[in-house]
């Protein structure tokens, strides 16, 4: 189990940022993306994977109609 | 077009632009047709900075704490700020129309884009300040070539903007090129008819051969302009350079200018894709989240959404121009669809080029009405900003309708034929056209505002007030611009705790809140609304446009800064800070942007208390706001609102669908008072909402008459316990 913006998400091995994304329907283009604090660049989304146990946050930069 | 007749002249001293201020403001008597200048101390460049501060400190001057819209003394006030008119920085040719509304029947700020606001300091002057009522339609006409400013009996009797923006280009310009050093301001029949009219502020589009409309669409300034009856004011000032605004040290202005060029260039298509499709890239982001408002607000998603795609408007937008409203944007928002032939309406046949839509209007004029048909939406869009009615509250106005339609309160006897159900493009559009023809009753009342029309409703056909209240999206009089807030509780406070009602211009927090869960605790989200409210405030007191700021952002802005710092975006606030400063010659820091703000923030707080408003009695929030009001709402989200039933610790077991909606309006109307409190609080008001004297002395406004008010209304039991 992983916590995505503080909600527990089902983890499986190989589940990369780009899945949670996809699986959350998080659409927005400008997010920005931190496991364990740590931030992940734009372009590794699909390559960098989660660890079981990772708390992951997801930032929408969006503040602003 | 015939030799205009001219009732009155006055001529003034050229005056040069220093560090961003002419140092003085025009005010015009329309009434008596009277002139004078007025100076610009050092304390109100302090104090008020320009452009919105400018309009409320003259707006506050010069009516009695009983003026009302359309009392001769209130005022049109139209200034565009410091930063107002620069060319080296995306977003710079803003200008703030200031003026108490016919709906909220307190003071109201709407910004516009196009030339208007730059022209005018150019001609020399910091603000323009209209009072008096004319006994003719009139048009005034600053010269800032020849210095003297005219007012002309109006031949038109077309008023409407499209048909004067166009006539008045050409009367006033020597040639087709000379058309771009002429702004008009106009409205249209609409703002006579209804309480919405908006100002169309124009630019001339060379390559396209024609104005241009940007909008100063809220709060009904535009029927304020036709009370007056201003027909329109036109500012000419040839010449217009890179230097005009005189900045202390026009270098740095090019180097920040440069660096956000570069970022606009380089990421752009990655990022929001403005300079192709403007701002209905929200549409479809605004549905995949459940933010895009459909029928009224019930819903947040609609499977027809899709036919509203920014893709659509992609291929209807004309491509490959650049779009900026103002010299120098690279942003380049201002999409245009050309060659648009009108279907409907006194220009039927005519082919035309309509003003966006923008993401605003695609939601209130589509999926608000339950239409997602691209061009019906660009009909409607030209129709409105032709009669000069705001697309925002004529939206959710409509949206309103169709719902007391659908829920048996209006039939046809009472629309006098119309068909109002959710999805009626025929009678829609019908509804618009009686607005701008002004000779229909039902949409006169239409035209009132939600406030007005659900009192009316009840009156006079016996609709249940009790439900009105529940569905209607109004806040302080005024109708909530198109995002849904049910599922945000700081969002409640960006929409509903603001100074003059529910516009999406003070905080928008529902990501941040809501699906970034960034704001915790009330006391976070009370910190969102004190920070965003006021850095957003500053763009109205400089003359810059909101969308550079966070429309873009720097490659790795989210990396380098965590969390909340990431959404102020720390590297385009400092950009703020240089360009302040370079063009004033002072020293302000990050800090002290905000301190800015925030004084007139309060300043503004205390005229609407001046007014008979601004307590918190009228911050109120329509139940619609905040939850489901009808079964259906609940039900297709069930999960959703079961979970936030269960995260209340209510427990909805046996309950039906109409007790679980109670049972959540109860826990989040709890939530509400509890925001309300923790916002006045950081915000150093009392209980009731009021600034602290404390407050003014801290921001230094502490004037006498400021002082004055918050004592008369401030109670000892207001105070909060220590």
């Amino acid at each position: 189990m992983i916590r995505v913006n503080g909600e527990e998400m089902e983890w499986r091995p190989g589940l990369t940022v780009k899945d949670i994304l996809e699986a959350k329907r998080f659409v927005f283009p400008m997010i920005g993306v931190w496991i364990n604090d740590k931030p992940v660049p734009r372009d590794k989304f699909e390559t960098t994977t989660v660890n079981d146990g990772d708390e992951v946050q997801v930032i929408h930069m969006i503040s602003g109609g | 077009m015939e030799k205009m007749k001219l009732l009155a002249e006055w001529k003034y001293e050229p005056k040069k632009i220093e560090r961003g201020y002419a140092g003085r403001t025009l005010y015009v008597n329309i009434g008596d047709r009277s002139f004078k200048e007025k100076p610009v101390t050092e304390d109100m460049k302090e104090k008020f900075v320009g452009g919105r501060g400018f309009g409320l400190k003259l707006l506050w001057d010069a009516v009695k704490d009983t003026t009302k819209w359309n009392d001769p003394e209130n005022e049109l006030v139209i200034s565009g700020g410091p930063l107002c008119g620069i060319t080296q920085y995306p977003g710079s040719g803003k200008c703030y129309t200031v003026f108490i509304s016919p709906l909220t029947e307190q003071t109201y700020d709407s910004n516009a884009g196009g030339y208007f606001g730059p022209l005018l300091k150019f001609s020399g002057w910091d603000a323009l300040e209209v009072q008096g009522k004319s006994d003719r339609d009139v048009i005034l006409f600053i010269d800032g070539d020849n210095n003297k400013v005219e007012v002309y009996e109006s031949p038109f009797e077309d008023i409407n903007a499209v048909t004067i923006t166009e006539a008045l280009h050409e009367y006033f310009a020597d040639s087709e090129e000379d058309k771009r050093n002429i702004s008009v301001a106009s409205t249209g029949k609409g703002a006579e008819t209804t309480n919405w009219g908006c100002l169309n502020m124009s630019f001339y589009d060379l390559r396209r051969k024609t104005p241009r409309l940007k909008q100063a669409g809220r709060g009904g300034g535009g029927t304020v302009f036709r009370d007056k009856k201003l027909a329109a004011i036109v500012v000419r000032k040839r010449g217009v350079g890179p230097a005009s605004n005189n900045p202390a040290d026009i270098s740095v202005l090019q180097r920040t200018g440069l660096k956000l060029h570069k970022e606009i260039r380089d990421l752009d298509d990655q990022q929001n894709k403005m300079r192709k499709v403007g701002t209905p890239h929200l549409n479809e982001i605004m549905n995949e989240y459940h933010l895009l408002p459909v029928h009224n607000y019930k819903f947040g998603q609609h499977p027809e959404a899709s036919k509203i795609h920014s893709k659509i408007f992609e291929k209807l937008f004309t491509q490959g121009i650049p779009d900026g409203c103002w010299y120098g944007c690279s942003m380049a928002c201002a999409k245009a669809v050309d060659g648009f032939e009108l279907k409907t309406g006194p220009l039927k046949g005519k082919k035309v080029t309509v003003d966006g839509p923008e993401y605003e209007t695609c939601a209130g004029l589509g999926s608000n009405i339950g239409i997602f048909d691209p061009e019906w939406i660009i009909e409607a869009n030209f129709y409105a900003d032709h009669y000069g009615i705001d697309t925002i509250s004529l939206g959710t106005g409509l949206a309103f309708v169709c719902e007391c339609y659908e829920l048996g309160f209006l039939n046809k006897d009472i629309t006098n034929g119309l068909e109002l159900k959710f999805g009626s493009k025929d009678d829609l559009m019908e509804l618009i056209h009686r607005m701008g023809r002004g000779d229909d009753k039902f949409a006169s009342i239409v035209g009132l505002g939600i406030h007005k029309m659900k009192k009316v409703f009840a009156e006079k056909y016996g609709a249940p007030f009790e439900v009105m209240e529940k569905i209607g999206m109004e806040g302080q009089g005024i109708e909530v611009s198109e995002y849904v807030p049910k599922e945000s509780v700081a969002q409640w406070g960006g929409y509903f705790l603001t100074l003059k009602g529910p516009q999406h211009d003070e905080a928008w927090l529902i990501f941040m809140d809501r699906v970034n869960k960034q704001l915790p605790t009330f006391e976070d989200k009370a910190e969102a609304l004190h920070y965003f409210p006021n850095f957003r405030l500053w763009f109205s007191l400089v003359g810059l446009c909101k969308l550079p700021w966070n429309d873009i952002e720097p490659a790795d802005n989210v990396v380098k800064y965590k969390g909340i710092e990431a959404a102020k975006v720390p590297e385009h606030v400092q950009n703020y800070v240089d360009l302040f400063n370079a063009v004033t010659g002072k020293s302000i820091t990050k800090e002290e942007l905000i301190v800015q703000s925030e004084r007139v923030y309060n300043f503004q707080r205390v005229f609407q208390l001046r007014l008979g408003k601004g307590t918190r009695r009228d911050h109120n929030i329509p139940l619609r706001a905040i939850g489901p009001v009808f079964p259906e709402e609940w039900e297709v989200r069930t999960e959703y609102y079961d979970n936030e039933l269960k995260a209340a610790g209510i427990d909805s077991k046996g309950l039906t669908t109409e007790e679980k909606i109670r049972k959540l309006q109860e826990y989040r109307l709890s939530q509400w008072e509890q925001l309300v409190d923790a916002v006045y609080k950081r915000r150093g008001w009392n209980k009731n909402g009021i600034p602290t004297v404390e407050t003014l002395k801290r921001l230094g406004i502490d004037y006498p008459d400021v002082v004055e008010v918050v004592r008369k209304h401030s109670k000892p039991e207001d105070n909060w316990e220590e």
